[in-house]
């Protein structure tokens, strides 16, 4: 068997080792679940239908971000960074592996270990309240590949700000940049449908919709057939590009690093 | 305390000029933090492109909630925000360090890493308040003018007690920690929305038991001139100063005792 499944084991391992500390994550992610269930109501009771939605989509898409927010790590990071600020990277390059396939790895199984605690609660206790348009079996089964794309889209986006660190060796600039794009573009300040004009169609073609709001999408049940196609075709074709991208970076990196020995 | 008042800014100066080492870095962390500090201000224009009252509310009164709400908040953070990494100095046992200083825990680790970052957050919030203020449909007589600056202290004090007492948490039950996010930035996004948007029993919870109603709410009910949607007395208007006193004498012996129950890793 190759090695990166067995990188991802163990990272699933190690992000469930916690769980309370999770489940402490858990209950900070319900609390805003509910405060923003609540300003999303206040709005379509104003505007009822608006984007396409509901109000029971609105109050839905609220619990799914907050279930999303452990798994796509939307408020950014990647261990990676602390590694390359240190040196350790030289022991990762040093791997006979790929840098970024190991640290996908590992990052899928973060994502499976943060769904289960910290995906969970938020819906769990949004659906005991609140009523929720929950998928059929199919639909979940959508879901699920719909997430597993967004956790890929959203890794190669993290590793490219990581990388960042071999240039710019204080990366928590970049970082701060790059939480505002995905906090904004992704669905997770507002539903991207309120969007208005331009600014919405812009955000559903930048790589964060493919983070929050198109995996919300799959799960409301507003694809259907070739749509459903097309969704994950928007979510790959990202993933690839800025796979790619971080490829090349790595390429650049290994040229550019000097770990200065002590 | 005398004491504390001159290391502060001591400390705070130091860790400036640190941050200033990496201009680039620097500029474009202030610039991420101003930004996503304005995205729930963002957020609030968003809704208002799309109906003129929120639950009975009009843009510039749940702007003048955001503003109060979001400047109380940031300030708090400037000054104490960096608590919350309190936790980490415990995992690692560098806490053991910072008590044999002569210098008090709380100061050195609210001073540390205190960047211009965290200052630029105050921006939008200010912002907010400046340009909605005089456009307030208020009949300002002075117990209201005098009434903003008495709830932008109180608010600030109130958050500045709830991160010490998350901080005394963290000396106590480490694991729940990320839990305690709810109340310092979880009550910092609650305050920025009228509280007639959410449940009766939940602003009841807020008003009771953490009383985050007394950051923006309370004072703002008699700035605006509104009924309390809990009836509750209109006494509890101008209740933030005290409110806030008694949170920091909560904090305080939260905090002394949670320093008396630490007991190093003994590695």
């Amino acid at each position: 068997m190759s090695v990166y499944p067995w990188v991802a084991t163990y990272a699933f391992r190690r992000y469930t080792a916690y769980p309370l500390g999770a489940f402490a994550e858990a209950v900070t992610n319900t609390v805003f679940g509910f405060v923003r269930a609540w300003v999303v109501l206040a709005l379509w009771e104003a505007r009822p239908a608006l984007g396409g939605y509901a109000a029971i989509d609105a109050v839905t898409f609220c619990f799914i971000t907050q279930a999303m927010i452990g798994p796509v790590q939307i408020f950014g990071g990647l261990e990676l960074t602390e590694r390359i600020r240190s040196g350790d990277v030289s022991i990762d390059l040093h791997r006979p592996v790929n840098l970024q396939v190991w640290w996908l790895a590992d990052d899928l199984g973060r994502a499976a270990g943060t769904l289960l605690l910290r995906g969970v609660p938020p819906m769990l206790a949004g659906a005991l309240v609140f009523p929720l348009r929950l998928p059929d079996a199919a639909g979940w089964a959508a879901f699920a590949a719909a997430v597993t794309l967004a956790v890929v889209t959203g890794f190669a986006l993290r590793y490219l700000v990581a990388m960042a660190m071999c240039w710019l060796h204080d990366d928590r600039g970049l970082q701060a940049v790059a939480l505002v794009t995905s906090m904004f573009f992704s669905g997770m300040v507002l539903p991207l449908v309120v969007f208005p004009g331009a600014l919405g169609t812009l955000a559903r073609a930048l790589p964060w919709a493919a983070l929050i709001q198109v995996p919300a999408d799959v799960f409301l049940g507003k694809y259907s057939g070739a749509e459903l196609l097309g969704a994950y075709g928007f979510q790959a074709l990202w993933a690839v590009v800025l796979l790619g991208a971080g490829q090349a970076v790595t390429a650049a990196a290994r040229r550019r690093l000097v770990i200065h020995g002590g | 305390m005398g004491d504390a008042l001159r290391l502060y800014p001591l400390l705070a100066w130091t860790w400036l000029r640190a941050a200033a080492q990496f201009p680039l870095s620097m500029a474009l962390l202030c610039l991420g933090s101003a930004a996503v500090a304005a995205l729930d201000l963002v957020a609030i224009l968003l809704l208002f492109e799309h109906t003129p009252r929120i639950a009975g509310f009009t843009a510039a009164q749940v702007l003048f909630l955001y503003g109060t709400s979001a400047l109380s908040f940031t300030l708090a953070d400037v000054l104490l925000g960096s608590t919350e990494r309190l936790g980490e100095h415990v995992r690692r046992g560098t806490l053991d360090t910072m008590l044999v200083r002569p210098v008090s825990p709380l100061v050195q680790i609210a001073t540390e890493d205190f960047s211009p970052r965290r200052m630029a957050r105050l921006l939008p919030a200010a912002v907010a308040l400046g340009c909605v203020l005089p456009r307030l449909e208020v009949d300002w007589d002075a117990g209201r003018v005098a009434m903003v600056p008495v709830m932008l202290i109180s608010g600030t004090v109130i958050f500045a007690a709830l991160w010490v007492l998350t901080a005394s948490v963290q000396l106590v039950a480490l694991d729940m920690h990320p839990a305690t996010k709810s109340v310092t930035y979880g009550g910092a996004y609650l305050t920025q929305y009228p509280m007639t948007l959410y449940a009766r029993e939940f602003v009841r919870g807020l008003t009771f038991v953490i009383p985050l109603v007394f950051v923006n709410w309370q004072p703002a009910l008699y700035v605006l001139d509104r009924p309390d949607p809990l009836g509750l007395p209109p006494l509890l208007r101008f209740a933030s100063p005290a409110v806030a006193l008694a949170l920091c004498a909560v904090a305080a012996l939260a905090w002394r005792a949670g320093l008396r129950h630490y007991r190093s890793t003994g590695s």
